[in-house]
């Protein structure tokens, strides 16, 4: 706390602790991590807000990302231009979502834009197929996945348009006792 | 730190409570509003003309166009505008959205808008099917956007600036926008709150406020970063997470939180009663020369240690005092001057204190994490749930995530098996078999549990006796006294390790299908064993050594219980140890290599949990006897946790059972709270209000029991001042009566009563109110349907004097097709005459039905017209064609009727059969695309069918 900061200006930490559930340590300790991508891309010096952005492929191989099944979802969803370029605001803004402070409405959000596969905001059968291929992986027979699609969604689908909203999936997460402990990446 | 098992309650963290929201919730209802207000004037502004529908027919198009990349999309029907219309008026629309909703939506809208900015405007990006009631977004045009998002973002800012500074901050942290988009919004906002202060030329002082504010911030956030380094085994636990998923992690959270506990115990009785002790002059008196052989004591805690500060004889009955040398003796001297320490108070206090916040902390921690896991509503919604928060996002290792892959699969598969199973009926012998399996399970476990239980009774009295005789002969070795000492804790510890893997044989034996029912069986007779166990130590010790001390030659009681309670922590540390060495690992070398299995041992998550449950009621029961216990388990604590750690890297790997951690964790808690807790409470209190402590040593000498320490106290404060005489009768009334604690303790079970008696009746009513939701979703979908086709008849009744003749126009042409087909071939004149034929004869239509139908006559009159002129070409038809694909939608109605022209036609040319096919080849085309429209389409369409094949 005490030493030297020349990475950010008082400012900016101030701004960043506002604004996400990070301490300023954490927030130093991101710039390390996310430094550490792309050091030839990354300055070390952001005091003045330099417009720099991590390709996902980049990203995507942090240990605590690489082995996730949703990573380039996640990376995407965090992402300003939806293709999974992350500048290092995105890149905080991720990991304070996934992290354990977030509220649990917060969290549903992006839970959402990371199922949502074809970004049409709802859950259809297909996002659903994509989540349990992901989630299994060989496990599952096509026609246990195809009936599992349509029981979950049968079960979650309130308004009975046969795809889930946000409501939808809001209100089916509220439910899930589990959800806050599981959607949560320590860094 | 997981919120679930952590017990600092941070009130930062707090963002789910109803009463939390409610503060914000107010601001930002005008923002739900103003959004609603937007929809109605979306949709009230729009006129009830053509632009209205040719709108419709865009989005249509657009739909069709994306048609083969969009399957899903034809799956619902496609509704008039006028039913969109309700639709996105319905009041459950708009109202159930939540703020996070509006405000990520105009997230979203900024985002799009930003990105519009960056590439060319495509049509792709809107949301093509989102739902009716924020479909009004997709039309509007760039600048009017922007200007939209501008005044949304002040509307935001003033919202934001309406609350106070701790409000903000935690709204914009939960705010699901980008982070440069909340940088932004937070320095509008600070702007604009330093604009008004300037602007109201603030005096000196409350510029003095802001910047201790601001200082106050500073160092807020100091704290809070100082908190957080100081979260224990922070990486530890991530790796362990990270490694074995969110079971192992469990386990290693109750192990912190127990820790904090005996952290907590340590401070209060280390502060309150240890230092004190230690600073005063303890009676020398007392001290008798001791051998320091530190081999055994430090097993035992007997010899050197026995007349220390770790034990309840070391300390003294006198009140310290600062300033006057007065000691006052139980015998009633009172010292009014000076800072007095009453030491048989503090104990009584400190003691009864802990226990009381220990209490209050794991009810509350109980209570929310009873919270957390058991939503009151579990009826449906399993695999939903299972699908979309099973996925661990901690777990990184490889191992594990494939393990935990199979994990969920298997998981679905049984969810999927259960709901297509429908109660799968064991044969009655079979049944019969398990129920007898399982009941010999039981009787083998009671049975092996009675035994151990009266193995321990009879054995602590056979060593009870042998000390007796030991201390009576007073001839044989110290060294083997002493040893014998620990045959008892021997003896229980290995009953501790040895049952618990003879009950997990018997339950492989019964072949449980649940695993979760395996896990509750094996927790609930270990659980039997352990209670019991110790229930039978408990009566030793308070039943045998404390009314008989003199039999033992015992000076103090206590202090030996204290001793004996060291000794089976001690002792249960140990056995630890061994089962994790010869248990985990040396049992994971002969698997490897001797039997080549590859598999590593599972980490036992219920087992080990257990045991640290049996070691902290041990901790509790001993902290009257032993204030210092807390420390030592302290220590073991601290040991176990690397030690488990490095085990369990080594040996062992994730578990491939289903966990359900949450539920898991509510268990453990609940486990902690009620048997053990709850049982070392009642023994301390016995201990405390019924037997008499020993009257050679500790605070309470002199006294006929322990309770009488804050009696006395009363007594002689009213005795000094008679204002307070009221204090003593209410003690005495209060406390000493049986009967008012009775009724304390029954008003106390009528009110949990009451209260799961309300919990029951609200999970009855949320039934209902489920029923009664679905019904109406049921009901809603019933309606809009029924709307849907009251608008259609409405729009056929209609007369529409620009477009709606046309879509009537195709009804009335199929219909004419149907009869041309059978009666007139050549004439393309007589159609009006066909018309008015037809309508008579085949349909029985209403007369306001073969009114418009002699309205539109004319308008076919025109179009034959235009057709018989073209009809030598049929190049001209496919020209037709094209256009209205290319246009709106309305023009495709127009589309089928030049269709059945040119059906009339083919008959009239008699053409040869080349050409028909390529007109039947248009046709179909067409019928996709109508296809969900109107019934009398499909009705042309199988005419055609017959056509073609004549």
């Amino acid at each position: 706390m005490g030493n030297k900061q020349t990475i950010f200006t008082d400012e900016q930490l101030d701004a960043y602790q506002d604004c996400t559930f990070f301490t300023r340590k954490e927030i130093l300790r991101l710039h390390g991590r996310y430094h550490e991508l792309a050091p030839h891309l990354v300055p070390m010096d952001y005091t003045n807000d330099p417009d720099v952005k991590v390709p996902l492929a980049l990203i995507v191989n942090m240990p605590e990302l690489k082995e996730n099944p949703f990573r380039n979802r996640i990376v995407e969803s965090f992402s300003e231009d939806g293709q999974g370029n992350l500048s290092f605001n995105d890149f905080v803004d991720m990991f304070s979502v996934l992290s354990e402070m977030a509220p649990r409405e917060l969290k549903a959000i992006y839970a959402f834009k990371i199922y949502d596969f074809n970004v049409d905001n709802y859950i259809c059968k297909e996002d659903l197929e994509k989540t349990l291929n992901r989630l299994t992986k060989e496990e599952l027979t096509p026609e246990e996945v195809n009936l599992v699609c349509e029981k979950a969604i049968e079960e979650a689908d309130l308004d009975g348009d046969n795809k889930l909203s946000f409501a939808d999936f809001e209100n089916m997460i509220s439910r899930a006792p589990d959800f806050l402990s599981t959607f949560h990446i320590r860094i | 730190m997981d919120g679930r098992v952590s017990f600092d309650a941070d009130p930062v963290i707090d963002f789910e409570s109803p009463a939390d929201e409610d503060g914000v919730h107010d601001s930002f209802s005008q923002l739900i509003q103003e959004q609603c207000h937007d929809l109605h004037d979306v949709i009230e502004m729009t006129p009830l003309d053509l632009e209205e529908d040719s709108r419709d027919d865009v989005e249509c198009l657009e739909a069709d166009s994306d048609a083969p990349q969009q399957t899903d999309h034809l799956i619902g029907e496609r509704w008039s505008s006028d039913t969109l219309k309700v639709l996105s008026s319905m009041p459950s629309r708009t109202i159930g959205r939540s703020r996070g909703a509006i405000i990520s939506q105009y997230c979203n809208r900024t985002m799009q808008l930003r990105r519009r900015r960056q590439s060319r405007p495509s049509i792709q990006h809107f949301p093509r099917s989102a739902r009716p009631s924020i479909r009004g977004y997709g039309v509007e045009t760039d600048a009017a956007g922007f200007e939209e998002e501008e005044n949304k973002r002040d509307r935001l800012v003033n919202n934001l600036q309406n609350l106070s500074d701790s409000d903000r901050v935690r709204m914009l942290r939960a705010m699901p926008l980008s982070l440069s988009e909340k940088k932004e919004l937070r320095m509008l906002v600070l702007n604009k709150a330093e604009h008004s202060v300037s602007q109201n030329q603030i005096p000196c002082c409350s510029q003095l406020k802001y910047y201790i504010i601001i200082a106050l911030r500073h160092g807020w956030y100091g704290w809070l970063s100082f908190l957080s380094s100081l979260q224990l085994w922070q990486t530890a636990l991530k790796c362990v997470g990270g490694r074995f998923g969110t079971g192992v992690l469990s386990y290693f959270i109750f192990l912190r939180t127990l820790l904090f506990f005996n952290v907590f115990l340590f401070l209060v009785t280390g502060l309150l009663l240890v230092v004190p002790q230690a600073i005063t002059h303890p009676d020398q008196d007392q001290n008798i020369t001791v051998r320091s052989s530190w081999g055994l004591e430090v097993l035992t805690g007997a010899g050197y240690f026995s007349h220390s500060l770790l034990y309840y004889g070391y300390y003294n009955n006198q009140t310290l005092q600062t300033g006057h040398s007065c000691s006052a003796s139980g015998n009633g001297t009172s010292c009014s001057s000076g800072l007095s320490y009453n030491m048989p108070l503090v104990y009584f206090f400190t003691i009864g204190a802990a226990f009381f916040i220990t209490c209050i902390i794991l009810v509350y921690s109980m209570s929310k994490s009873f919270g957390q896991s058991f939503r009151i509503d579990k009826s449906k919604g399993l695999l939903a749930i299972k699908v979309f928060s099973s996925w661990d996002f901690k777990v990184i290792k490889k191992s594990s995530v494939r393990l935990q892959r199979a994990n969920i699969g298997t998981q679905l598969k049984e969810l999927v098996a259960e709901v297509n199973r429908q109660e799968q009926k064991f044969p009655v012998l079979q049944r019969l078999f398990r129920l007898f399996i399982h009941m010999l399970a039981w009787i083998m476990c009671l049975g092996s549990t009675l035994a151990c239980v009266l193995a321990v009774y009879y054995f602590s009295e056979h060593m009870h006796g042998d000390l007796r005789n030991r201390t009576q002969a007073a001839s044989s070795d110290p060294l083997l006294k002493e040893a014998s000492l620990l045959a008892v804790p021997v003896v229980v510890s290995s009953i501790n390790l040895l049952l618990p893997g003879f009950f997990n044989v018997v339950a492989w034996m019964e072949k449980y299908d649940s695993p979760s029912m395996l896990n509750y069986i094996s927790i609930s007779r270990n659980l039997l064993l352990k209670v019991s166990v110790l229930g039978v130590l408990c009566y030793h010790w308070l039943g045998r050594v404390a009314t008989d001390p003199q039999s033992l030659g015992l000076e103090c009681w206590e202090s030996f219980v204290g001793q004996e309670l060291y000794r089976f922590l001690l002792m249960d540390f140990i056995f630890m140890l061994l089962d994790t060495f010869f248990g985990e690992f040396l049992w994971r070398v002969f698997s490897q290599k001797a039997l080549k299995r590859k598999r590593k041992p599972v980490f036992d998550i219920a087992r080990n949990v257990l045991e640290l449950i049996y070691g902290q009621t041990l901790a509790w029961l001993g902290v009257l006897f032993s204030p210092l216990l807390p420390a030592v388990q302290i220590i073991k604590l601290l040991f176990l946790f690397y030690m488990k750690k490095v085990s369990l890297k080594m040996n062992c790997q994730a578990s491939g059972k289903p966990w359900r951690a949450c539920q898991m964790t509510t268990i453990f808690i609940t486990l902690l709270c009620f048997p053990a807790f709850l049982g070392a409470t009642v023994c301390v209190t016995y201990t405390m209000w019924s037997i008499t402590p020993s009257a050679g040593c500790g605070p309470f000498r002199g006294l006929k029991n322990m309770f009488q320490a804050g009696k006395r106290w009363v007594h002689r404060l009213a005795a000094v001042n008679p204002d307070l005489h009221w204090l003593a009768s209410a003690h005495s009334y209060l406390v000493e009566n049986p009967l008012f604690l009775f009724l304390c303790a029954g008003i106390f079970l009528i009110m949990i009563y009451f209260h799961s008696q309300v919990v029951d009746g609200q999970r009855k009513i949320i039934e209902l109110l489920q029923e009664q939701i679905e019904n109406e979703g049921e009901d809603k979908k019933f309606l809009i349907t029924r709307l849907q086709h009251i608008h259609e008849r409405k729009r056929r009744v209609t007369p529409r004097p620009v477009k709606g003749a046309s879509e009537v126009h195709t009804h009335t042409l199929s219909h004419t097709h149907t009869h041309t087909h059978a009666h007139t071939l050549s004439h393309a004149h007589t159609h009006t005459h066909t018309h008015t034929h037809t309508h008579t004869h085949s349909h029985t239509h209403t007369h306001t039905h073969t009114h418009t139908h002699t309205h539109t006559l004319s308008h076919t009159h025109t179009h034959t017209h235009t057709h018989t002129l073209s009809h030598t070409h049929t190049h001209t038809h496919t020209h037709t064609h094209s256009l209205t694909h290319t246009h709106t939608h309305t023009h495709t109605h127009t589309h089928t009727h030049t269709h059945t022209h040119t059906h009339t036609h083919t008959h009239t040319l008699s053409h040869t059969h080349t050409h028909t096919l390529t007109h039947t080849h248009t046709h179909t085309h067409t019928h996709t695309h109508t296809h969900t429209h109107t019934l009398t389409h499909t009705h042309t369409h199988t005419h055609t069918h017959t056509h073609t094949h004549t």
